[in-house]
């Protein structure tokens, strides 16, 4: 059973209480955009065994979207912060660094 | 006027001790906007005679208070002849800035859970950690399939509001919990 915080009003959610959303920190290509950016925001997403990034929300709580760091391997949870966030915070990526050195996922380590 | 009727008409069922019921038409109000805004701060407490609470946290006491549902949100109880009089008050203190004042009363249903063990056939429930519930915390999560809000008085009895379309779903589960009796956490 996965259990995050909901940065947003601090209850620390079980799974059935939220809802997945998918990959975090996509960024949008749209119109004007080459088919190949097109092709990578609709489609291509992360799939480790490790290190991940993903948009949670608290659904049947405060109704707030959040992103969380977790293993997708041990279900470990790193931390959860802010949707509106455009990368990890520091405390975040120190936390994940803390656990496994030498991560990285997309653009971030 | 019509004759107006609460999700149950007032029902209530008894099982080892505890009791659910349908608590009848209680006044709500949802209310959305900057909870920091000293406009608003002012409003809510004339709305409700309380001020606007931390975080996850209700104060309402006769069927009165303020309720914090998520950081730009409060759900107002008032009684239920107040609420659309409460709720156009409300909305016309913050006419000038960002906000939503609805009365939300007809959209819900008022339940209380009183008697021994009640802890345990909320947990049952909900997924939520009752053996540290505290009297006047606020919690909003869903009780079996459905989305639900309750707090906690002094005496120990859970007040839950859920949509009024689902009471008797909300309602009927509990009391089936109840009747299953005490697991003996
Ligand atoms: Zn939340």
């Amino acid at each position: 059973m996965l259990t995050l915080t909901c940065p947003y009003c601090g209850v620390a959610a079980e799974e059935t209480e939220l809802t997945a959303g998918g990959e975090a920190h996509l960024k949008r290509f749209g119109p004007g955009s080459s088919d190949d950016d097109l092709e990578t925001y609709l489609f291509l997403r992360e799939n480790p065994k490790g290190v991940h990034f993903e948009r949670w929300r608290h659904s049947f709580g405060c109704g707030k979207w959040f992103l969380a760091a977790r293993d997708t391997n041990t279900l470990e949870v790193f931390g959860t912060y802010p949707a509106q966030s455009k990368a990890p915070p520091k405390p975040i990526k120190d936390a994940i660094t803390a656990k496994r050195p030498g991560w990285s996922w997309r653009e971030f380590k | 006027m019509s004759d107006l009727k609460s999700f149950y008409e007032g029902r209530a069922a008894d099982a080892n001790g505890v009791t659910v019921r349908d608590a009848g038409l209680q006044g709500m109000i949802t209310l959305r906007g900057d909870l920091a805004n000293a406009k608003l701060k002012a409003a809510v407490k004339k709305a409700c005679g309380q001020a606007v609470p931390a975080a996850r946290r209700a104060v309402i006491t006769g069927g009165r208070g303020a309720a914090w549902m998520s950081p730009d949100e409060l759900l107002i109880l008032v009684p239920y002849a107040e609420a659309a009089a409460t709720a156009a008050a409300l909305a016309l203190a913050l006419k000038d800035q960002h906000h939503l004042a609805v009365n939300v009363s007809d959209a819900r249903a008022y339940i209380t859970l009183t008697g021994a063990g009640v802890d345990e056939i909320m947990a049952k429930c909900a997924p939520v950690d009752f053996a540290n519930f505290a009297v006047g915390e606020f919690r909003r999560t869903r009780i079996g399939q459905v989305a639900a809000a309750f707090w906690k008085d002094e005496a120990g009895a859970f007040h839950i509001v859920a949509f009024r379309s689902l009471g008797d779903y909300v309602f009927d589960l509990l009391a089936t919990s109840a009747k299953a009796g005490l697991v003996n956490l």
